[in-house]
């Protein structure tokens, strides 16, 4: 029993960082008014950064800095789209994750002689050290340090959103920019910060999957998990506490379909591994109801338009 | 400058503006910049882009064949396009079209595979079923934004992979599961809706169609089904409803403002179930064509996305969601991920040069409307120097 839900709490924890990281993003560029359905492919890029960097230094540390890095380079093409240019944002976004994908899978085949998987790689650490408390159930709970850098970032958005003057004039210009231009906030330079950041954190999240989780890139390493997060910033109501227990339940609700995988109950796997997207919209349905985006959230600002 | 000369330059830049206001131009330079900037990382990689390219076309042109499986891989991400763009042109975002593809595919063999009927009731009733998985799919979406205001892109990622769970829990169980295989017994033969399969199996019919080489290696080498024609019809039909019928026309009015279309009485929510589950009906469409076009008219177990719906997306986007527009995008896209194939074979680059150059595409659509923006601002210097001249 003990050991159950302990192992469920692991899993829970494991599960939900990487989405935890890309809702982060979700949440800082959608709060700042512009839609970025490209997580899934900044992930991805992460994915790959991360993956290759710690393979080719032997440093897991640089990859994952290396990760948020390349994350943020790669949303610029999403700021320059979305904000310089007012680009249509749901297009650009979608055209990072054609991009993303495309450009990991082709520098993956380069690297690694062809094929699109890595070899394993040097991982980040555990909170505890590898193979601490190893043989007990109390294991379960020597989670990768990601998930302890996944709390302090969610901490962190919170405390800029609602505790700081720029969290303050983010907010302003995802509900009116107009207003906010009339009292002399950069409208532009705000959005474009906040866009680069969002591709940042899902770099984050992506390398928390290569770095932490399968130790390697494969071409399945973020498969739609991008996707995921998008829905938990929705889910969450486009705050940082609301996303980051969006992907907790998420994150349980696979650990659960791990767990009764387990042989525990007579279900076929393949109606089991339903369990998490149906439970979410139960859950939707049940308790959390109609979630209302930033006002501006996806509007292009054009000065002078009312 | 003479008067002469300077009226003949302002009716050139003219015309120039006119071409660079169409829609149409900055699709066209959104595609030639995604092959400048595949041909540079191309170039950047160590490969020949004018080879790869070349590669590329050879893989489509060069061959009926290669043109007949170019129509057939274009004939379901139209069908997605289509949807998307309804969806669009009503206010929605139908991030959907996969799961819906996925019910109607799986409802396909559900109904064909058990149901052995003469042939012109046996299509219709397997189309039906996968048209109606897909309208199902849909309209749960749309009931779920209508009665609950819960957002059409978090049920439609949740749905795309209840619906891939689903397609693999069919594909093992007891009734439809092929023994030793990872795939679901195939629809029966009654359901073919490859185009003269009694040519290509009966020796006279082969016989008859040796004589003509080209339609011989068009049609006998390849699965040429209905597929293209009905997208096309769809594609009209689509454009009609939005275009032409009061129903389209309130639908719409509700993509246009929603709170307008409920001031001016017309039932919001109603309308937002009815365009989901229409959206959800066309990738429906497509799967159960492509069970029962397609060798080996089964589906699989999937362990990740097939992305018809997501190429379906980029379809729409590139056809700047008009459904007629969508035929075209489509034939290009099945053109790009089919010849696509040959690049890797020809001269060894990765395929996934093909979805970078599809990305650039997409990207570049996005800042289309950049390109009006440029001409304005040409025309203004040109006004400014003709001023200064006079």
């Amino acid at each position: 029993m003990l050991n159950n839900l302990l192992l469920l709490i692991g899993i829970t924890l494991m599960y939900s960082t990487p989405l935890v990281f890309g809702a982060l993003g979700g949440v800082i560029s959608e709060r700042a008014g512009v839609v970025n359905i490209g997580i899934e492919g900044m992930m991805t890029v992460g994915a790959l950064a991360g993956a290759a960097v710690s393979f080719f230094t032997g440093n897991a540390w640089l990859g994952f800095i290396a990760a948020g890095l390349a994350g943020a380079a790669f949303a610029v093409l999403h700021a320059v789209a979305a904000v310089t240019f007012k680009a249509d944002q749901n297009v650009s976004g979608i055209a990072l994750n054609l991009l993303g994908p495309g450009i990991a899978l082709f520098a993956a085949r380069l690297f690694w002689g062809g094929g699109t998987q890595s070899p394993s790689i040097e991982t980040l650490p555990k909170i505890l050290g590898k193979g601490a408390l190893a043989g007990t159930p109390w294991a379960n709970l020597n989670v990768d340090v990601t998930v302890i850098i996944g709390i302090v970032a969610a901490i962190a958005v919170w405390f800029v959103l609602y505790r700081t003057k720029w969290g303050l004039r983010v907010r302003a210009v995802g509900e009116h920019p107009a207003a906010a231009d009339t009292l002399g906030i950069n409208v532009g330079r705000i959005r474009f910060t906040c866009v680069v950041l969002s591709g940042m954190f899902a770099g984050f999240g992506g390398a928390s999957i290569t770095l932490a989780i399968i130790s390697q890139f494969t071409q399945t390493a973020v498969a739609g998990q991008g996707f995921i997060a998008l829905a938990a910033v929705i889910f969450g109501k486009w705050t940082p506490h609301g996303a980051y227990g969006a992907c907790l339940l998420f994150g349980a609700a696979q650990a659960l379909v791990i767990i009764l995988g387990g042989g525990v109950v007579p279900v076929p796997s393949e109606l089991l591994a339903c369990l998490p997207y149906v439970l979410t919209l139960v859950v939707l349905v049940l308790f959390v109801g109609r979630s209302v985006a930033p006002k501006a959230d996806g509007v292009p600002y054009e000065k002078g338009v009312r | 400058m003479t008067r002469q000369t300077q009226g003949a330059a302002a009716a050139q830049a003219g015309m120039v503006q006119r071409i660079l206001h169409r829609p149409i131009t900055a699709t066209l330079i959104a595609i030639a910049l995604g092959f400048g900037v595949a041909a540079a990382l191309l170039a950047a990689a160590g490969y020949d882009p004018g080879a790869s390219f070349a590669a590329l076309f050879e893989g489509v042109f060069s061959k009926p064949k290669y043109v007949s499986n170019t129509i057939i891989k274009a004939a379901p991400i139209i069908l997605t396009g289509i949807s998307v763009a309804f969806a669009f042109k009503t206010g929605l975002f139908n991030i959907g079209a996969e799961g819906q593809y996925i019910a109607g595919a799986v409802c396909a063999v559900l109904v064909g595979a058990k149901l052995d009927l003469p042939m012109p009731l046996q299509i219709p009733l397997v189309v039906i079923a996968g048209v109606a998985g897909g309208a199902l799919i849909g309209a749960i979406t749309g009931a779920l934004k209508a009665r609950f205001g819960i957002h059409e892109v978090i049920t439609s990622i949740m749905l795309n992979w209840t619906m891939l769970y689903l397609n693999n829990f069919v594909v093992q169980s007891a009734a439809y599961h092929r023994p030793t295989s990872t795939s679901s017994i195939p629809v029966n033969a009654s359901s073919f809706t490859t185009i003269l399969p009694a040519w290509k199996t009966s020796d006279a019919g082969l016989e008859t169609l040796r004589q003509v080489p080209w339609l011989y290696d068009f049609l006998v080498k390849t699965d040429v089904n209905i597929a293209f024609l009905v997208a096309v019809l769809v594609a009209v039909g689509a454009w009609f409803v939005l275009f032409r019928s009061k129903l389209g026309y309130e639908l719409r009015a509700v993509g246009f403002s929603r709170d307008a279309a409920e001031f001016a009485g017309m039932p919001v929510g109603r309308n937002t179930l009815i365009a989901m589950a229409i959206a959800g009906a066309i990738p429906g469409l497509a799967g159960a064509l492509m069970v029962t076009g397609v060798e080996p008219h089964s589906i699989s177990t999937l362990a990740g996305f097939e992305n018809y719906g997501f190429n379906g997306f980029s379809v729409a986007l590139i056809a700047g969601s008009s459904p007629i527009g969508c035929i075209f995008a489509g034939l290009l896209f099945g053109g790009m991920i089919y010849g696509g194939q040959s690049v890797q074979m020809a001269v060894g680059a990765p395929t996934d040069i093909i979805n970078i150059m599809i990305g650039t595409i997409v990207f570049f659509v996005a800042l289309a409307r950049v390109v009006p923006l440029v001409a304005d601002l040409l025309e203004r210097r040109a006004q400014k120097r003709g001023a200064r001249h006079a």
